[in-house]
Parts: structure tokens; sequence; C-alpha cells
């Protein structure tokens, strides 16, 4: 069981020793000339008015909250779809049930207005 | 499932090395493609002076990028800065651990491998927007929100659309849903219609994923300067820009292994097949960058949620009557 997860535990080992040795590298190459005008956060050249002091529409907050919905329905889909075949009819019946009443929800969001970026 | 290597411990070391070395080899000559081929799409030459047809021209780019100066802004976050770079070069090469490129030889055989390669596929949308917070810029924070927005958002078509040969095979192994291509039909054939149009919704939400051209509003230049990695310079600007491609490919080969038969082909070796498949698809990603316009945010949202999350739901259950009834 472990044996099939190592690979890709090693491949963040490898990553790792990778990243580390370019950023090594780099930091030997590199130029370092530092002045505190560099250090502004870009606005493309004009005058930064505040770093990242914000405020985001709350249209982002809606879109995680539609993400989790539908990803976690997403996550129930694949051990079924892998059993499938075992299931036969009431499997199918099943799904037309779940995937129906996903469907509903989408509805019932997009209805709602949930769905639209700009109002 | 026989490996070259039996060990495991050392499967994976040869593997992972294998991989970062032949990817990122993949991605610099594939950075020389894209400018020769946007060249080719503007009428102009792209880059011709270092080596012949400028083919020595991603080396040049390299030492460019060791060469500048590594720029950490005021304010900015700085563990989280330095930490984002790495991270997202490493969840883009992690999932080309799962691609099956030939039998016998694949990083690791997980008997989950489409979860996994998606899994992570969906992470990568996290470092990028750690970038943007992290770099105290509002155009970056700007473009790392709307990076998670596109993200997350395109995730749940493509989870969707990959449903669909997991319904066909019966397994969640990448190299099970190759093999029963090879022995059966290709998947973007079987379910006829389905398959092809799971295909496409899957290649579509691939490019989505990997925030290429039309989908590439978290940095769009006009409005977000370079979007989440605004602030970064020389080699950390490297990675981001070689994760970038790193997905592309990866999401490429995925979508072969998923829909077009993966390593599975007449005359040619198995893993001639899968190079070729995954290379044909990267040069239509090209193709589409350089000839569309960007979408803007409402419309990207309003075609994922409104088009293509309610057109894969009705895949999902198409594919589960098709084998059904025809088995």
């Amino acid at each position: 069981m472990l044996s099939t997860y190592l690979p890709a535990l090693l491949m963040l080992v490898v990553a790792t020793v990778f990243a580390v040795g370019i950023f090594t590298l780099t930091s030997v190459l590199g130029t370092k000339h530092m002045t505190p005008e560099k250090a502004i956060p870009y606005e493309s050249g004009s005058e930064s008015d505040g770093a990242n002091q914000i405020r985001l529409s709350v249209k982002f907050y809606l879109t995680a909250i539609l993400f989790v919905v539908f990803d976690i329905e997403a996550v129930f889909l694949y051990p079924w779809a892998s059993i499938f075949r075992q299931l036969g009819w009431f499997g199918l019946v099943e799904m037309f049930a779940f995937i129906g009443s996903l469907a509903i929800t989408l509805l019932y969001a997009w209805k709602k207005g949930a769905l639209e970026w700009e109002k | 499932m026989g490996h070259l290597i039996a060990n495991a411990w050392l499967r994976g070391l040869v593997h992972g090395a294998l991989l970062i070395t032949v990817l990122m080899t993949a991605v610099a000559w594939i950075s020389w493609f894209e400018r020769k081929f946007a060249a080719r799409v503007q009428s102009r030459l792209g880059p011709t002076m270092v080596g012949p047809a400028g083919l020595l021209q991603p080396i040049a780019d390299a030492f460019k990028m060791f060469q500048k100066e590594d720029i950490i802004p005021r304010g900015a976050d700085s563990l989280l800065f330095r930490l984002a770079p790495p991270l997202t070069l490493f969840l883009s090469l992690a999932t080309a651990a799962v691609l099956p490129i030939m039998p016998g030889m694949l990083a690791s055989d997980l008997d989950i491998g489409v979860l996994y390669a998606l899994a992570f596929s969906g992470l990568l949308a996290f470092p990028i927007w750690v970038a943007g917070w992290s770099s105290a810029n509002k155009y970056a924070l700007l473009g790392g929100m709307r990076m998670v927005a596109q993200g997350i958002s395109y995730e749940i078509p493509m989870v969707l659309c990959a449903l669909v040969p997991v319904v066909v095979t019966g397994s969640l192994s990448l190299s099970e849903i190759v093999k029963y291509q090879a022995a059966h039909h290709w998947l973007v054939f079987w379910p006829p219609g389905i398959g092809v149009i799971a295909f496409v919704l899957f290649f579509t939400t691939a490019l989505a994923e990997s925030n290429r051209i039309p989908f590439d509003i978290p940095e769009a230049e006009s409005e977000l300067v370079a979007g989440p990695t605004t602030e970064y310079t020389a080699i950390r600007f490297g990675l981001f820009a070689s994760a970038e491609y790193a997905h592309s490919v990866v999401s490429c080969a995925l979508a072969s292994a998923l829909f077009l038969g993966g390593w599975d082909g007449p005359v040619l070796p198995p893993s001639v097949w899968m190079l070729l498949k995954t290379a044909a698809l990267f040069v239509i990603v090209t193709w589409v960058r350089w000839s569309l316009l960007r979408l803007r945010s409402d419309q990207l949202m309003a075609l994922c949620w409104k088009y293509l999350v309610p057109v894969s739901l009705a895949l999902v259950l198409g594919a589960g009557a098709w084998v059904y009834v025809v088995g």
C-alpha cells in the first residue's frame, strides 16, 4: 500500500532539492543592488496608495461556497463510478436521483442569482 | 503490473529525478516552440539570434534569470512569498507522477490515479493565491482572488468530465483506463457522442485550470500587470512560468491518457504514441492561445456554471445509462 504512494512522496523530495539548488545558485549568481525604491509595491509606475488594503467583492466568497457544495458531490460520485458495473440498475436509479437533486440545487442557485457575476 | 525497477524507493527516486529532468527540459524548449509559433501567427520571426533558429534561446533565458536581482517587496510575508514558487512547481510535477508513459513505466501506479491527478491539479490554484496574497500588492491580491475563483469553478466540470472514463472502465487507475482503451475503444469515441463531448469539455477546463488564453483573466496584463506574480523577479518568476508550462503539458498528457488511448497505437512504440498525442494537444493549446481573445470575468463564470457544469452532469448520467444498457 505504502509502496505505491512512495514515488509521489519522493517527488516532493526531488522537487525540494531542485528548488533549493536553483535558489542557492541564483543567490550566488544574482545581482545585489537593493534600494528602498525597489521594495515599493509595483503599480505600473504611479505612486502606491496603500499596499493591499482593498475590499474584495463578496462574489468571490459566494463562488467558494458553490464550489464546496458541488465539489463534495463530485467526490461522492467517484466511488459510485468505480463500482457502477457491480451495482446494476440500483446504481443507475440511485445516481439519477442524486444527480437530479444536484441539478435542482444548481437551478435554485441560478434562480436566486448566485451564478450572476454582475447584477 | 510489471515495473522496470522492482524496488519502490529506487523506482520513486529514479522516476522522480527522470520526470523532473525530462519535464523541465521539455518545458524549456516548449517555451521556444511557443515563441516561434506566436511569431508565425503574428508574421514575425521569433527568436533567431541564439543558436540555429534561436534553439539555444531557453538556455540564454535561464542564465539571464539566474543573474537577475531577487527582490522581496516591502510589507511582503517573506516566508510565504519564498514558499509559493517551489510549491507551485512541486504541485505541477507531482501530478506527473501518475501519468502512464508506456506499459510498466509510470512513477507510481496508484489505484486512485485519476483522483490523485485531479486533486493535485486542483490544489495548484492555492500556491498561486498565496503568491498574490503574500506580495502586499493590490493587483497581485486581486489576481490571486480571480485565480482561485476560476480554478475552483472550472475544477467541477473537469472532475465531472473525468468521471466519464471512470464510469465506462470501472477503474480509477490511469494505467487500467489506458489498457481498457487499448483492448476496446478509445474513450473519445466511446460512448459515441458522449465521449467526444466529455473530451472537449475536459480539454477546455484544463485550459482554464492552467490559465491559458482565453481563460487568463487572473493575469490580464492590461488591468493587473502580471496578476499574482507581479512582484516576483529573477528565478522565482521563472519557476512560476515553468510551472505553468509544466502544468499545461501534464494536463495534455492526462487528457491523452483519459480519452485518446494513452500509449495505444499501431507500429510506433507506446511511449512515442503517448508523447505524440500529448504534443498534438499542446500544439492546439498554443494555437488557441494565439488565436483567441480573453474572456471577461463574468463571461468566464457564466460559461462555467451555466453551461459546463449542467452539461457535464448530463454527460455523467448519459455515460451511466450507456454502460447499463450497452455494457
